[in-house]
């Protein structure tokens, strides 16, 4: 349905356009004044007038027709139907009520239900011709306007750009509302399970067992949220992928900087670019396939035991994925540096090594820090490697020997599967997201007001 | 901070060191600069092993796949086997046995034949079922049809099982290999290339799984997130480039870019749960939904880079078009837009690259699932090509490691591909002013 209203609409659009442009060809210029704008102009704002509004309603319309038409179903149900259901048990009457009107019966429904899915149906159809109805008097009104407006000094142009600087504020604006969304919607849910488990046992609780009944007759542990041994985990990981790439990100850099030729530098730099292009998937598999096991056979072969999934695989393989970024950042900083300092060290008689180390980097270190701290964030947020080759299990420990678990592992084992939304299990991830979300922000910010604070220095 | 850091100047200076001690600090300075020389040279020789390592591995052990063993064998279709009328009643597990027993000889106690029909696929009933019903005028003769080898056969072709490994820690039996040896003595055994593995959907079994379903879903995944980004975000970079004031607000959306273009990527699939499917009631596991969250999350890259598009634009053609009159918004559509296209395309390519290669936002959406055909359009459950790398990998049966690197060989030249047109629009398109 949505489908072919959105069509009528572009169909039409473009035809008001056509319609519009033919009339303004054929205005005659009357008493010595020149027709104000091109044909073309007038045929646009023809356009413009018959699918914004329309589009606008039409995307409402999507966005929250099933909501009222559930409400209307909710309180249409009789009495006899809802009495004692949780909000679990509403949601799964509702969504019952949804598969017998698409025709799919699993068991033999009760009356009420047919009755209701019955209904439902009928509510649907309403919704469909209410919007039919709307999106046509919508597309009408605004081509008629647009017909009525056309004459010599009409200032199609002017209209045409006004609105569209207002869709480019708009999309402008996206940017502020997708992060405002973010926030909020992480919010909205985290305080929602701060109010089941409190604030100072999710922060400070050392215990992480998050695998709590779904149903009353399940047999499972209370549960605990206690998420610092997750957060350790989180920053084990992220220390060890650090370790590991940013002396080969800086060295790489400084090579690239002072001694490799032209020719070597235009091979290495689209290499590392293809590793920063790896999906993370990948790396992900990589580390369980092959990196994992050889680190425990080399630890077995010195006679350590390692856990199979432990925090020096996952943080290890997160290292190569890091080295590009560190690499290509700590590029940048250091060819940031004015020439003049750098022919001035070389002129004193430094060898180039001395010139990279004691001119060079420190003058780029705010750069390079910069690119760091970017990093250690995207080692925060990664996902795909860890959840593939980090553990399940949260365990305090600060041995890159042992398995641990991470805050987006965390994230993904608590919400793929069936979610039911008012568990604590469930709102414990976005709880986790939220951490998440303010820790990067802040290590971003940081680092981006660095690296820009460093750039405007030489420029 | 610069001045004082210059290297070799004060105590050179100040006391002149004999010669001999001159000579030895040189050595030394010029031994750590050796040293640092031969530590980048490391680090990158490091940096590329590993991306070698990683690309070994991956194709290694992906090669395999790209063949399937195939088992050529005649279905008897005899009229008390199958009953042209009724084919949804007919045995046809009873045909497939029929089949092999047709080749090696009917074998005895029922225990036998489930060994035996262990060595072709489970879906073969389903394949000859198929062949069968297309074509009904077989009924009463018998059918040839090459089925595909089970995992475990498939991989004793291709020589991953090992037959010199003890009975009871290999995964086919004696008996079983000396009926694919027989198979194989008879000529039925052949291995072409895998077709299966790009038009067959998710299945259970490694040998009939395919990815058809999930290059299907990412193509509907970067279809809608193409659609809302590329527009969206031009408009907005158009914007800021162009028209914005320099005020605290648009310094705050700039910020705000900078800032999501960093955010890790599962928050964006925290968002699509929440808001998306939560509040607006998009269907779970759908391409619709999975793909609104990477339009979201590829936006930041399409306007940084449409802005560095717009900026390479020198301003005397800004200034040219608009002393012959044209209005602001002339002068950036008619010729600041075209001119800067061959840059955004790149850009956009380059964010659609990342779109295709992410995973995380979209198993909280749900595109982790089984589901065992392509999806019809933007509403069904679908996987997508990261997410099926992703269950594959988490799959036990030995033949998935195979697929899975197949799999990875796939996305990887799918992205390759992207890049690729990325540079050549770069370099050939591409003014430089």
């Amino acid at each position: 349905m949505a489908g072919y209203l959105f069509l009528a609409i572009v169909v039409l659009a473009t035809a008001a356009y056509f319609v519009g442009t033919m009339s303004g060809r054929r205005l005659v210029p009357a008493g010595g004044e020149k027709v104000h704008s091109l044909p073309g102009y007038h045929g646009l704002l023809g356009a413009f007038a018959v699918f914004i509004p329309a589009a606008i309603v039409l995307l409402l319309w999507l966005a929250f027709q099933s909501r009222i038409v559930d409400i209307f179903l909710v309180n249409s149900l009789p009495s006899t139907l809802i009495e004692g259901r949780g909000t679990g048990q509403m949601s799964l009457l509702l969504s019952e009520i949804r598969n017998v009107a698409a025709g799919v019966v699993f068991s033999e429904p009760v009356p009420d239900v047919v009755a209701a899915a019955e209904r439902l149906k009928s509510f649907r159809e309403v919704s469909e011709w209410i919007i039919a109805a709307l999106v046509a008097v919508l597309m009408l009104g605004g081509f008629l306007w647009v017909r009525s407006q056309i004459a010599v000094r009409f200032r199609a142009r002017n209209a045409v750009e006004r609105v569209l600087s207002g869709v480019m504020v708009a999309c402008a604006g996206l940017a502020i509302l997708i992060t405002l969304a973010i926030f909020f919607s992480l919010l909205y849910e985290a305080i929602r399970f701060f109010s089941v488990v409190p604030p100072l046992e999710f922060f400070f609780g050392l215990r992480w067992e998050p695998q709590i009944a779904i149903r009353a007759d399940q047999v499972a542990g209370a549960g605990a949220f206690g998420a610092i041994p997750v957060f350790v985990g989180t920053f084990l990981v992220a220390a060890v992928a650090m370790a590991v790439a940013t002396p080969i990100g800086l060295f790489t850099a400084i090579y690239l900087v002072e001694y490799s030729s032209d020719r070597f530098r235009s091979i290495i730099k689209p290499t590392l670019e293809i590793l920063a292009g790896v999906p993370t998937v990948v790396y992900g598999f990589f580390a369980v396939l092959t990196v994992a096991p050889a680190i425990r056979e080399a630890g077995g072969l010195i006679g350590i035991v390692m856990s199979p999934n432990s925090a020096l695989a996952a943080g290890l393989v997160m290292g190569i994925m890091l080295i590009p970024i560190i690499a290509s950042l700590s590029d940048d900083a250091l060819r940031a540096v004015p020439r003049t300092m750098r022919d001035g060290s070389l002129a004193m008689g430094a060898t180039p090594g001395e010139t990279v180390m004691k001119v060079l980097v420190p003058a780029a270190i705010p750069g390079i820090m910069g690119g760091v701290l970017l990093a250690t964030s995207i080692a925060i947020g990664e996902t795909m490697i860890v959840a593939m080759a980090a553990g399940l299990i949260a365990s305090l420990t600060i041995n890159p020997l042992d398995s641990v678990t991470t805050v987006t592992v965390q994230i993904i084992t608590l919400l793929t599967g069936d979610t039911e939304f008012d568990s604590p299990k469930t709102l414990a991830a976005f709880g986790l997201g939220l951490v998440l979300f303010l820790m990067t922000l802040i290590l971003n910010v940081i680092a981006l007001t660095i690296v820009k604070r460093f750039r405007e220095q030489y420029d | 901070m610069t001045e004082s850091t210059i290297p070799g100047t004060g105590a050179a200076v100040a006391a002149r060191p004999s010669s001999q001690a001159a000579a030895a600090l040189r050595k030394r300075r010029y031994a750590a600069d050796t040293r640092l020389r031969v530590a980048g040279l490391t680090a990158i020789l490091a940096a590329v092993g590993m991306l070698g390592l990683l690309l070994w591995t991956i194709v290694s052990q992906g090669l395999p796949a790209f063949t399937q063993t195939h088992v050529r064998l005649d279905f008897p279709l005899s009229a008390e086997l199958v009953d042209p009328a009724d084919l949804e009643a007919t045995n046809w597990r009873a045909v497939v046995t029929g089949g092999l027993n047709a080749a090696l000889g009917e074998t005895a106690s029922p225990a036998q034949q489930r060994l035996l029909s262990q060595i072709i696929t489970n879906n073969a009933q389903f394949i000859v079922r198929d062949a069968v019903r297309a074509n009904p005028s077989l009924v009463g003769s018998s059918i040839t049809l090459s089925v595909p080898a089970a995992d475990p056969f498939d991989g004793l072709n291709k020589g991953q099982v090992l037959r010199d490994v003890p009975e009871a820690n290999r995964r086919v039996s004696d008996a079983q290999i000396a009926w694919f040896d027989q198979l194989s003595a008879q000529g039925r055994v052949t291995a072409p290339f895998n077709w299966g593995l790009f038009f067959n959907a998710d299945s259970r079994f490694p040998e009939m799984a395919g990815l058809a379903g999930a290059i299907t879903g990412s193509f509907y995944l970067l279809l809608v997130c193409f659609l809302i980004s590329f527009p969206v975000g031009i408009a907005s970079a158009i914007y800021l480039e162009e028209f914005a004031p320099k005020n605290r607000w648009t310094d705050l959306i700039e910020v705000n870019i900078n800032n999501l273009a960093a955010m890790p990527s599962i928050v964006y699939g925290l968002l699509g749960l929440a808001v998306f499917i939560q509040i607006f009631g998009a269907p779970r596991s759908a391409p619709l939904s999975g793909g609104l969250v990477l339009s979201l999350m590829v936006l930041p890259t399409i306007i940084i880079s449409t802005r560095a598009a717009l900026k390479a634009i020198p301003p005397s053609i800004r200034e040219a078009a608009l002393g012959m009159g044209a209005s602001k918004h002339q002068v950036v559509m008619q010729h600041v837009l075209p001119l800067a296209m061959p840059g955004i395309l790149t850009g956009t390519i380059i964010g659609m690259a990342q779109a295709l290669g992410e995973t995380a936002p979209l198993l909280l959406i749900g595109m982790n699932a089984f589901v065992t055909s392509p999806p019809g359009g933007i509403l069904d459950a679908s996987t997508s090509l990261p997410t099926q790398i992703f269950i594959w990998a988490d799959s036990p049966e030995r033949g998935f490691v195979s697929r899975t690197s197949a799999a990875i060989m796939v996305l990887l030249g799918f992205l390759l591909f992207m890049n690729a047109i990325a540079i050549y629009l770069r370099s050939k398109l591409e003014r430089r002013w």
